[in-house]
């Protein structure tokens, strides 16, 4: 082994016990470190490894888990380990995208935190050599009666809007749900989708020693230094006293940076680039590093700063947003220069590429840091958690609740009432949907869907997880999130093609906690393999415990679909009086872990809804198969709140419809033996409610047997004019359009016009 | 036929405005703020975005941009000039159309489809257009509610330079409902809806479009036909 050397500066703290644990390393972790250097380290080099070691850039519990994801297939482009992950469609298009969290920032700091969210996903898009063209996000918040919640979910919004609206990448969808375990720790989700030229695609992989490091972009000042690691520890009380290693947005700076990284990358003049996200300098060069099996050499001095006298400690661990990492051929270094400046952002050449596979970084000259590379980056120990689950889960999945069942139209205007459920239009009204001039299915559709420009090709993209499955059955709930994002996509006519996820968890060191992420991510596994949608990547988020506890289990899946002709998109509402109304699916009345026992009954218990991945794959083909013959005039998943909040939400229509229409629906056949509440309110999977003339429907009803799909008419739409009618076996609800799409377009206004000054300061 | 599209650091419509205009027929290409000339251009266009940030006010830097001045010059020679959203407000900032526009009355972004109404079917951007024509645009800003002095406005209605109207609902709380107005000549045109977003079938709306077959129309017409 290659003997290390560095200089311990003036004035740097000696390293003791305490100052190792306030890094967040573990003793066992502290003697590897020794073992590799064969020295002890500089307190550089303590920074160094503290920052590559937290959880958030080395997925040291997660990793051994991660191994079940199918990540292969005949289109996968890049799987996982990259900036983003990319995915081959036709005629030489390719598709990048990805999903990360932000969620700790967002609990001390809303507006910033949420935005640099965003800004991290476009970068790690845009690193690909793919130019943004959607984005997405999956947001979780405390309920909106509590002040608090509703300051930090108005400020997410606008934090989120104001960046992707200045980048200008139209917002096209997500979710927005809310629930008392996130009061502490709300989830912070952004999704980024872009397109590439397959041939035009590039990794972020050093290589060719004397290749020149260029710093572009940003300064580095000292925010955010050790945001990995603050990402790497339960919120506490004390959290908030973390604001200021929350960083700042500069999304004008970004968009610079965006058009000039393409023209870089373009250019052929580089051969990697990375964002300087989690953990700054310090990650972005020894990962591309690593990647390239090369030694890189940096100088701290050399970095462009903010302010003066930083330190290399604090340059190294900068977490500055809106700025990136270039390695440059050695004879192209004046023309990377130029097309930085025309767009008006500084370049910097730091260091460059060497051959001793060191990771050595100098300041003004002097050594503070040198580590073999490969080692930095591959001996962070792998840990193996217990995974045991917590016996009361098993006893709420025996529970049934001990209200009684409202009458059913009281319910379902409860259940449209239920910001979970109803229309986000507050939200998604503060974001920029439709810059590009690109979006098909702009948001508050199943899915959103952009066109690649000059083609006929749509993307079509959907975010999914119902985190009330996942914390009362971790496998099922797993399944279960990946089923629906298909589901959703195939509902707008598009093929499910592979999935990025956001692994949001409480703290692997509880047994409880690990299970359930060790169960999930098996769910996932089994349901990307049967749904032949591979996994290209995505993040992990543990630690989102707060005082009160750990968070329901949330791994969101960020769902990506291809529509070979956007002329055939599907949307969720019924168009046309006289349609024939289809159900889907099997209707089997599976009330457990249901929406209308949460809210209606006020009872999170049960067992979750079984996916059967067969039936799903089917629903999905036939979905396909009938959007591909413009069979449909609508379709929708049905998923909470059951078949009734389905057939409510198509009525009610499009964000924008002047006026909703109305259903007559009859559903005794279906019913059967069981309850009002089970045939309307159950969340059985694999179903979807499609509208279509009475000569398309009876096709689709003869392609359904060809599919093995159970289907049925179960009504007509429009009928009586205003009305919302569903004969039952023993009775008939009747509900007035107006009051459905007044429920559920006020439900979020109605709670935030309450909201108190505080809530909208950022 | 020739359009330029202007493009400030933080312009993020240009590529759909060239697109738009280029669908029409045109001759569409960027001209980047640090330009002094616009390539002999016969119509320009400052599209919608967040040029130089909208750091201080939205528009207030970009006035200052050298290709501002190339501008202003060529719309004192008559020719046409349209800033749509972010643009609108460089030329009300810029001091060739009259007004300025404001927080919306909302405090929000609003991001959603509007109706709008053609009151004046005389500039070079609404001659395609039947007088009182209702149709369906995008709107997606922060700051759109129009406002000027009372006098302005009784000028801006008795020379029926109002452009264009929103009907039924003011989505920013914009005085008299204004949602474009134009020069006395009538040669430069400011809107906050997005016309390059309601121009092509496979996304829904259409009626934007008629904005850019209308500066066509109207150059070819002037000049002689297509160059």
């Amino acid at each position: 082994m290659t003997a290390t050397r560095a200089e311990v500066l003036p004035g740097e703290p000696a390293i003791t016990d305490d100052l190792v644990r306030e890094h967040g390393l573990r003793p066992q972790e502290y003697d590897t470190i020794k073992s590799i250097l064969q020295r002890e380290p500089t307190f550089t080099e303590l920074g160094i490894f503290s920052a590559l070691w937290s959880e958030h850039c080395s997925y040291k519990h997660s990793r051994s888990i991660l191994k079940l994801f199918p990540t292969e297939g005949p289109n996968v482009l890049q799987g996982p380990g990259e900036n983003a992950g990319v995915l081959r469609l036709t005629d030489g298009w390719a598709v990048a995208f990805k999903i990360e969290s932000h969620n700790h920032p967002t609990a001390v700091e809303p507006y910033q935190g949420a935005a640099t969210g965003v800004g991290g996903i476009l970068r790690d898009v845009f690193t690909m050599g793919a130019r943004p063209i959607a984005l997405l996000n999956s947001l979780r918040f405390g309920p909106l009666s509590d002040p608090h919640n509703r300051y930090l979910f108005a400020g997410a919004v606008r934090g989120i809007g104001d960046y992707g609206n200045c980048v200008g990448i139209p917002t096209v969808g997500g979710e927005v749900s809310f629930s008392p375990s996130y009061a502490g720790n709300p989830l912070i989700n952004a999704m980024c989708v872009g397109v590439v030229r397959e041939d035009e695609v590039i990794r972020a992989v050093a290589e060719g020693s004397g290749n020149v490091l260029l710093a572009v972009g940003a300064r580095t000042g000292r925010d955010g230094i050790h945001g990995a690691s603050f990402a790497s520890e339960a919120l506490t009380e004390e959290s908030q006293a973390r604001r200021p290693q929350v960083q700042v947005a500069d999304p004008f700076t970004e968009k610079l940076l965006l058009e000039a990284s393409l023209e870089l990358i373009a250019s052929g003049f580089i051969v990697a680039i990375q964002d300087m996200g989690a953990a700054g300098l310090t990650s972005s060069s020894a990962e591309m590093a690593a990647r390239g099996g090369v030694g890189i050499e940096i100088d701290t001095a050399r970095v462009p700063t903010r302010e003066p006298d930083m330190t290399p400690y604090e340059i190294l661990l900068s977490e500055s947003q809106e700025r990136m990492l270039v390695v440059a051929l050695r004879d192209h270094v004046a023309d990377v220069e130029a097309i930085m400046h025309k767009w008006e952002l500084e370049a910097v050449p730091i260091g460059q590429v060497t051959e001793d596979g060191m990771y050595r970084v100098r300041h003004a000259g002097v050594i503070v840091a040198e580590i073999p590379g490969r080692q930095l980056i591959e001996e962070c120990p792998v840990y193996h958690p217990e995974a045991t689950e917590d016996p009361l889960r098993a006893t709420l999945r025996g529970q049934t609740p001990e209200q009684r069942d409202p009458p059913p139209e009281t319910a379902l205007l409860t259940l449209l009432d239920e910001p979970s459920i109803a229309s986000k239009r507050w939200v998604f009204e503060q974001y920029d949907s439709t810059v590009q001039a690109s979006t098909v299915n702009g948001p508050g559709h199943d899915a959103g869907v952009v066109r690649i420009p000059g083609t006929s090709i749509g993307i079509a993209v959907a975010t999914d997880c119902t985190s009330r499955y996942v914390a009362l059955d971790p496998y099922e709930g797993g399944k279960a999130a990946v089923a629906e994002a298909a589901r959703n996509v195939a509902c707008v006519g598009a093929r499910p093609i592979g999935i990025t996820n956001c692994l949001n968890f409480g703290s692997p060191e509880k047994a409880d906690v690990f299970f359930q992420f060790r169960e999930a991510c098996r769910g996932i596994a089994e349901a990307c393999s049967a749904l032949g949608t591979p996994v290209t990547g995505g993040n992990v988020s543990f630690y989102n415990e707060h005082p009160q506890g750990a968070i329901d289990p949330t791994p969101v899946i960020g769902m990506v679909g291809v529509l070979d002709d956007v002329a055939n998109v599907l949307r969720s509402s019924f168009t046309t009086p006289g349609d024939a109304i289809l159900l889907l699916g099997r209707t089997r009345g599976h009330l457990g872990a249901s929406a209308y026992w949460e809210y209606v009954l006020d009872a999170v218990v049960g067992s979750p809804p079984p996916v059967d991945l067969a039936d799903e794959k089917a629903l999905q083909s036939l979905l396909l198969h009938v959007a591909g013959r413009s069979l449909a005039h609508s379709c929708h998943d049905v998923s909470d709140g059951g078949l009734a909040v389905a057939l409510a939400e198509a009525c009610i229509g499009t964000p924008y419809q002047a006026t909703p229409i109305g259903a007559i629906v009859d559903i005794r056949e279906i019913q059967g033996n069981l309850t009002d509440a089970e045939v309307l309110f159950g969340e059985d999977q694999g179903r979807a409610i499609l509208s279509a003339s009475p000569a398309d429907a009876a096709i689709v009803l003869t392609e359904a047997r060809e599919f093995g799909v159970p289907a049925t008419q179960i009504g007509t739409v429009g009928g009586d004019g205003d009305i919302f009618q569903i004969q039952l076996a023993r009775r008939r609800i009747e509900v007035d359009t107006a009051v459905l799409h007044q429920t559920y377009f006020d439900a979020i206004p109605g709670r935030m016009d309450t909201m108190d000054p505080q809530a909208t300061d950022n | 036929m020739r359009v330029a599209v202007v493009r400030f650091p933080g312009s993020n419509c240009d590529a759909d405005t060239v697109r738009a205009a280029r669908q029409a027929g045109a001759d569409a290409f960027y001209v980047w703020h640090r330009e002094t000339t616009l390539n002999g251009a016969d119509a320009v266009i400052v599209p919608g975005g967040f040029a130089y940030g909208d750091h201080l006010r939205a528009g207030a830097i970009a006035r200052f941009s050298p290709v501002m001045a190339a501008v202003r010059k060529l719309a004192d020679a008559g020719a046409p000039v349209l800033g749509i959203c972010n643009g609108f407000q460089v030329l009300c900032e810029a001091g060739m159309l009259p007004g300025a526009l404001m927080r919306n009355a909302g405090q929000r972004f609003l991001s959603r489809p509007v109706t709008v109404r053609i009151e004046n079917t005389d500039t070079p951007f609404t001659t395609a257009y039947a007088n009182g024509a209702i149709f369906r645009m995008p709107v997606a800003h922060g700051e759109g509610r129009y406002v000027a002095s009372d006098a302005v406005i009784t000028d801006l209605e008795r020379e029926g330079r109002v452009v264009l109207r929103y009907v039924d609902d003011n989505p920013n709380g914009s005085v008299n409902e204004i949602a474009g107005v134009c020069n006395p000549a009538g040669n430069i045109v400011g809107m906050m809806p997005h016309p390059e977003r309601a121009a092509d079938p496979a996304l829904g709306e259409t009626e934007g479009a008629r904005v850019f077959e209308s500066v066509l129309a109207g150059i070819a017409h002037s000049s002689g036909g297509p160059q």
